[in-house]
């Protein structure tokens, strides 16, 4: 007894630096029959690649596709527990790069649970490059490499679409405006990988990630088109709050009526749909003159 | 309710002393029972009656159960303890030494200066150099928590003294102020974090024993335990101080050694309990109250009476966290707000004026 308690910190300290090494090495081949999977993209691969019947929990982030919700949850992301994680008995956990804590993903590694740990990213390269990882972990290269072919064609047809595109529209993605104030992407953010797929621009510049917008600099961003998750409740911003708003309402977005809005996880989740995503995106900026794709 | 009734009728007038040990031995029974029972709940299932028959009838134990036992359980079961009665020891200690009901912890600096050493930990983390990141690991966070509450200590301990007296209503003031700044420079931090860091922050704010391991407490735990080995002797200081300090020091204690020795060990046992498990409020304020009413303000059976309820409420509180939603896990400040937070008020209610030190 007094020998295993001893041995429980070297296990650990152990298994960080395994998860150290790991981080460089490829990802071995594992093939697990209950798998947990944290991060909502890689659930919408996991059903994508047909192997649904494969797992056994999800996260809070997971939403697509609605049978997925009916997984138990572990909760956020970013705030794991290990022993509820051990409670499903997974023998595989695909998680996102950014998943944790450490200390939990430490455990997991003490109790021999494979966790197979896929990057993240907003190019054409990054969701293929995620769909092989996840292929690859559950042990359907065949599949994966189908899937991965599948959607390099078409990443292609939006490269096609977007090569048409002669003066790239400026887009603004608010991701709330409560109280009147708008909360909109920047630089480094999934919503501006989005928006460079469908051939436009992000008209915010000058800061990483989600900020509040000064409503002299809203002005000066002036998109030319305005572009939010669909919400409901307390959330949502309708068209005439857009117009009526003293910064936005002046913006050739608001004047024009160019107001887009698209699912989240469809939008900003950059997996299997992200061609789509991109495809639906391009033909609300560009497809009909002006007309609002909403 | 019975029972709490019985426990708050008030004495006649004088000695609580048999009632305060008999108190004493009931909360170290239940802080026993919680213990086994905490140990035997879990989100995985895994029960201890069932190990225990394994383990008796001499069969390895699997790896699951070792690792949610020695890896997950116990870790967490003896941070829990340590967490909780550091945060009890030293809100009673606090409010003895500042003679204020409103005293805890946080009073010294520490939550605040602890609070912005994890945020600057959580958003600035990725700009160390990589030989700082890889020696911090993991435990950066931690670490940061526990260097921010001793510095903002430090401070506060300079402003107040003058000439070798250490002046507790300035530490007070103080502690208001820097308080306030450490919020500013915590705001500034909110406002350039990601959205990933911003969840971060806010799970770190709620607490949690979740991280618990055995390279933490090994850090920890001399700390927490040192510090709260301290806080007897300053038993009698602390009863003699409740007469204000000039009658204490012409009862011959040494007022300026104790409040040095006080601020170190609350800053000590605080600080490393706040950086293993984030923020847990509550219990630092509600545990010396209950206690008071139940044993009287005496500081040699009410500091000891805080360890072992605080360690208790702080058990049963994480065992409510980690099983209510499982697989995932709430905050443990919810649970011990949602929980404390109502009893407090009601017996304040019921036994209105009788809080006072």
């Amino acid at each position: 007894m007094a020998r295993r308690l001893m041995n429980a910190p070297r296990r650990a300290g152990f298994a960080v630096l395994a998860g150290l090494a790991m981080a460089t090495a490829p990802l071995p081949v594992l093939a697990g029959e209950r798998v947990v999977v944290v991060g909502g993209a890689l659930a919408e691969i996991v059903y994508a690649l047909g192997q649904e019947h494969r797992l056994v929990g999800r996260d809070t982030t997971a939403s697509h596709p609605p049978q997925v919700l009916d997984l138990p949850d572990v909760g956020y992301m970013r705030a794991l527990s290990p022993e509820g994680l051990l409670r499903l008995a997974p023998d595989l956990i695909l998680a996102d790069e950014g998943a944790g804590p450490p200390e939990t993903i430490a455990v997991m590694r003490a109790a021999e649970v494979p966790f197979a740990s896929i990057g993240e990213g907003y190019a054409p390269q990054d969701v293929i490059d995620r769909v092989t990882g996840v292929a690859e972990a559950l042990g359907v290269t065949e599949a994966g490499a189908a899937l991965a072919a599948d959607l390099a064609a078409r990443f292609e047809a939006v490269e096609a679409a977007r090569a048409g595109v002669e003066r790239p529209l400026r887009v603004m993605f608010i991701l709330s405006a409560q109280g009147g104030r708008i909360n909109a992407a920047g630089a480094g953010t999934a919503a501006e990988g989005i928006i460079a797929l469908a051939g436009a621009e992000n008209a915010v510049q000058g800061f990483q990630g989600y900020r509040l917008l000064a409503d002299e600099a809203i002005a000066a961003s002036a998109p030319d088109a305005i572009l939010m998750m669909e919400r409901e409740g307390d959330h949502a911003i309708t068209d005439a709050q857009i117009r009526a708003h003293p910064a936005l309402g002046l913006t050739p977005a608001a004047e024009q009526g160019r107001i887009i809005r698209m699912n989240g996880l469809l939008l900003l989740g950059f997996g299997p749909r992200t061609p789509d995503a991109a495809l639906d995106l391009h033909r609300a900026l560009y497809g009909g003159q002006g007309d609002g794709g909403s | 309710m019975a029972v709490l009734d019985l426990a708050f009728r008030p004495t006649a007038e004088g000695d609580r002393s048999a009632r305060a040990r008999l108190v004493l031995a009931v909360l170290a029974g239940l802080l026993l029972l919680i213990a086994l029972a905490s140990l035997g709940t879990g989100a995985s299932g895994v029960s201890l009656l069932a190990v225990a028959a394994d383990w008796l009838r001499g069969e390895e134990l699997g790896l699951r159960e070792r690792v949610v036992l020695f890896d997950i359980r116990l870790p967490r079961l003896v941070t829990g303890m340590l967490v909780g009665a550091a945060l009890a020891v030293s809100g009673a200690v606090m409010q003895g030494l500042f003679r204020n009901p409103l005293a805890d912890p946080g009073i010294v600096g520490v939550g605040a200066g602890a609070g912005l050493g994890a945020v600057l930990a959580i958003v600035l983390g990725g700009l160390l150099p990589a030989w700082a990141a890889a020696m911090a690991g993991m435990h950066l966070v931690p670490i940061a928590a526990f260097l921010g509450g001793w510095a903002s200590t430090l401070i506060l301990y300079r402003v107040a003294t003058r000439r070798g007296r250490t002046s507790v209503a300035t530490m007070l003031l103080a502690g208001i102020a820097l308080g306030a700044l450490s919020g500013a420079l915590t705001g500034i931090l909110v406002y350039i974090a990601d959205d990933r860091q911003l969840r971060d922050l806010t799970f770190w704010g709620l607490g949690s024993l979740a991280g618990a391991s055995w390279a933490k407490l090994a850090a920890a735990a001399p700390v927490m335990a040192l510090a709260m080995l301290a806080t007897p002797f300053l038993a009698r200081a602390l009863n003699a101080l409740a007469l204000g300090e000039a009658a204490a020091s012409h009862l011959g204690v040494p007022v300026q050694r104790m409040k040095n020795l006080a601020i170190l060990a609350v800053a000590g046992a605080t600080g490393a309990a706040v950086a293993v498990s984030g923020g847990i409020g509550f219990i630092g304020i509600v545990v010396p109250h209950l206690l008071r009413l139940v044993i009287g303000p005496d500081h040699r059976f009410l500091l000891p009476a805080a360890a072992l309820l605080g360690a208790a409420l702080l058990l049963l509180a994480d065992m409510i966290a980690r099983v209510i939603i499982a697989p995932a896990e709430l905050p443990i400040g919810i649970v011990t707000a949602v929980l404390g937070g109502p009893v407090f008020l009601w017996i304040l209610l019921r036994r209105r004026g009788i809080v006072d030190l």
